[in-house]
């Protein structure tokens, strides 16, 4: 076939909603895009990791140590699914990795925020991975195969996740006053940088018609921020908790919340390295790594090792 | 004061048990205790594990020992909450603790994880020890797991019946772990120059804490005679054939009989619990008598 039926082909199989998967051909730029989501993705699993992992020795019950650290555990998983379905697509780990740790690649700038208090676990639960679940269910019909599969697993998590921080919320806004002083200080917080979570809007946001003609992308980034907020506010509500925008209001003539204006230089400079804990965040992954390294090395060696004798034991039997 | 409610009178097919109330409690805080502590030092892994298949399962088993700690914290709220009124002011010396006591409530798992202080604590001292690195780490895990594993069989068959139905959920998870921690000793042991050094270096630092686990205190001694408890001494022996075994596969070197540090039991500990507790009784502290 030549590039230019292929292509046909290609394209025919997106129109069609037939997954494309790892041995189809695919236009290089497709697979380029793909991998810098995916392995965003990833890298946003395990750096995402390090904000409520701050909170695990210091849970204040036994039931939310042992939620929080199955939690936990399951972002580090939804990290293993998409490294493995980025791998397919003809990167290692190890090259991701490296791309992280050298800032090449990036990740949510969500975690770049702080997580203060208690309340913060709850918060997190509730905003950034309800965002999550809105970004991600899309997804879960994006075009490339193991992407949309590894979603399909990811989100049933994260609606346990979202329950689960929001109810942390309701114990914290039917408790005593510094229980719900502490609720809203972590909505006032982390609030906006959820609506951010939404990328930029989208009359700036250049590769969107691309990923969306691809469908690898189904939803325009400010289409599913509006549908976020809308949801969320009535979910603040049940909370007794009120966002940090006076200008959040029902508008009777769209049918959906109209809220303030975001500070959209926050987030390019979030994006770009000056977030709070942009700093930290690496240096915690990077330590992780680089304390590994002998481990891995080890494990390595030995399974050689083990080959080599299993071989010596084989090749003597027979 | 009928006999009831000062001891627990465990009935087998041949006979009766009789073990102090406070003594059970005891023993039921030591092994609780052990769980609870492990697991929070395990569970500082999380999100920093040198691979993440490893940080994965190294929060499987924080997970299984903080459950494990639940089911026996339960059993000792439950046992404490029925001890006549001055027994329970004597139990603990905590003011939070005694201020609940004193307002008449009954105290649940939660209470004994945080607001005890570091005396009232009954863990081995090998447990609290810091994780260091991932040797330090393995070691600390295999050396307690080899325990664990003996100890749990010889719980299977205690005269309390509470005990032997935790033994026998436990156990399955008890022997993953020391499958995993054994398979890890051998790995890092027999894999490169470096890891071999890392890892001898944890087991003679650690081996000196090794002790306790099998050193029969006065609560030890008086569960084991009364059928409740397990057989430390056999345990022993048990225990020192499979950790040689796993360290000659290992290729390294068994540590020569030494000094071993004792007190966790009874409550005497190293600098370490201290800031254990400040970190996870942060919460109960600061924010006394409320619902999360
Ligand atoms: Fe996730
Ligand atoms: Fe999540």
């Amino acid at each position: 076939m030549t590039v230019d039926s292929l292509q046909e082909h290609f394209d025919d199989k997106v129109k069609r909603e037939v997954t494309i998967e790892p041995r189809d051909w695919m236009p290089d730029d497709y697979r380029k895009t793909l991998l810098r989501q995916i392995s965003q993705h990833a890298h946003s699993e395990i750096v995402g990791m390090l904000p409520e992992g701050n909170w695990i020795t210091r849970a204040p019950n036994l039931r939310r140590k042992a939620v929080l650290l199955a939690k936990v555990q399951d972002e580090a998983g939804h990290g293993l699914y998409l490294y493995s379905a980025a791998e397919t697509l003809g990167s290692s780990r190890d090259e991701m990795m490296e791309q992280l740790h050298s800032g090449k690649a990036k990740y949510s700038s969500i975690f770049n925020y702080p997580s203060l208090t208690w309340a913060d676990m709850g918060a997190i639960g509730w905003l950034v991975d309800g965002a999550a679940i809105m970004n991600q269910v899309p997804l879960c019909r994006a075009s490339y195969g193991p992407y949309a599969r590894a979603m399909v697993r990811v989100c049933k998590e994260e609606s346990f996740h979202q329950r689960q921080g929001f109810e942390i919320m309701l114990t914290l806004s039917n408790g005593t006053e510094v229980q719900k002083k502490l609720a809203q200080d972590a909505l006032n917080r982390w609030w906006w940088p959820s609506i951010m979570m939404f990328g930029p809007p989208d009359d700036n946001s250049p590769n969107t018609e691309q990923s969306m003609r691809w469908r690898i992308k189904r939803i325009s980034n400010d289409e599913l921020r509006q549908r976020f907020i809308d949801v969320t506010v009535e979910q603040a509500k049940i909370l007794g908790l009120t966002p940090p925008d006076k200008d959040l209001k029902w508008n009777e003539a769209t049918g959906h919340y109209d809220f303030g204006a975001i500070n959209w230089d926050e987030f390019w400079n979030v994006v770009k390295g000056n977030g709070p804990c942009n700093k930290e965040r690496l240096e915690a992954r990077k330590k992780a790594w680089e304390e590994g390294e002998w481990v891995r090395e080890a494990a390595l060696a030995y399974s050689k090792k083990r080959s080599e004798r299993n071989n010596k034991i084989s090749a003597k039997a027979a | 004061m009928n006999q009831n409610s000062e001891n627990k009178i465990l009935s087998t097919p041949n006979s009766q048990f009789l073990i102090p109330n406070s003594i059970l409690l005891l023993y039921t805080l030591q092994i609780a205790d052990n769980a609870l502590i492990i697991g929070h030092r395990i569970s500082e892994w999380c999100g920093h594990g040198p691979i993440l298949e490893q940080d994965i399962a190294a929060t499987n088993i924080a997970l299984d020992h903080l459950g494990q700690a639940r089911s026996l914290y339960q059993y000792a709220a439950e046992q404490f909450n029925a001890l006549p009124a001055e027994d329970k002011m004597k139990m603990f010396s905590s003011t939070t603790l005694q201020a609940k006591l004193t307002a008449n409530e009954n105290i649940d798992e939660d209470d004994l994880a945080y607001l005890r202080d570091g005396w009232d604590f009954h863990n081995v001292l090998l447990v609290e020890q810091n994780n260091k690195d991932w040797a330090y780490t393995v070691v600390r895990s295999f050396f307690y797991d080899a325990f664990n594993f003996f100890f749990y069989s010889a719980l299977l068959n205690s005269a309390d019946t509470t005990f032997a139905a935790i033994a026998e959920k436990s156990l399955k998870e008890v022997t993953y772990h020391l499958r995993w921690s054994s398979e890890w000793m051998i790995r890092l042991g027999d894999g490169t120059e470096e890891s071999h050094q890392r890892m001898q270096d944890a087991v003679d630092y650690l081996w000196s804490y090794t002790g306790e686990m099998t050193t029969a205190n006065e609560t030890d001694k008086t569960a084991f005679a009364s059928g409740i408890g397990a057989d430390l001494a056999a345990i022993k022996t048990a225990w020192k054939e499979k950790v040689s075994a796993v360290i000659n596969e290992s290729s390294l070197a068994m540590p020569k009989d030494a000094w071993m540090q004792h007190g966790g039991k009874d409550g005497s500990h190293t600098e370490h619990l201290g800031y254990i507790l400040a970190e996870m009784q942060f919460m109960q502290r600061a924010y006394p008598n409320m619902e999360w």
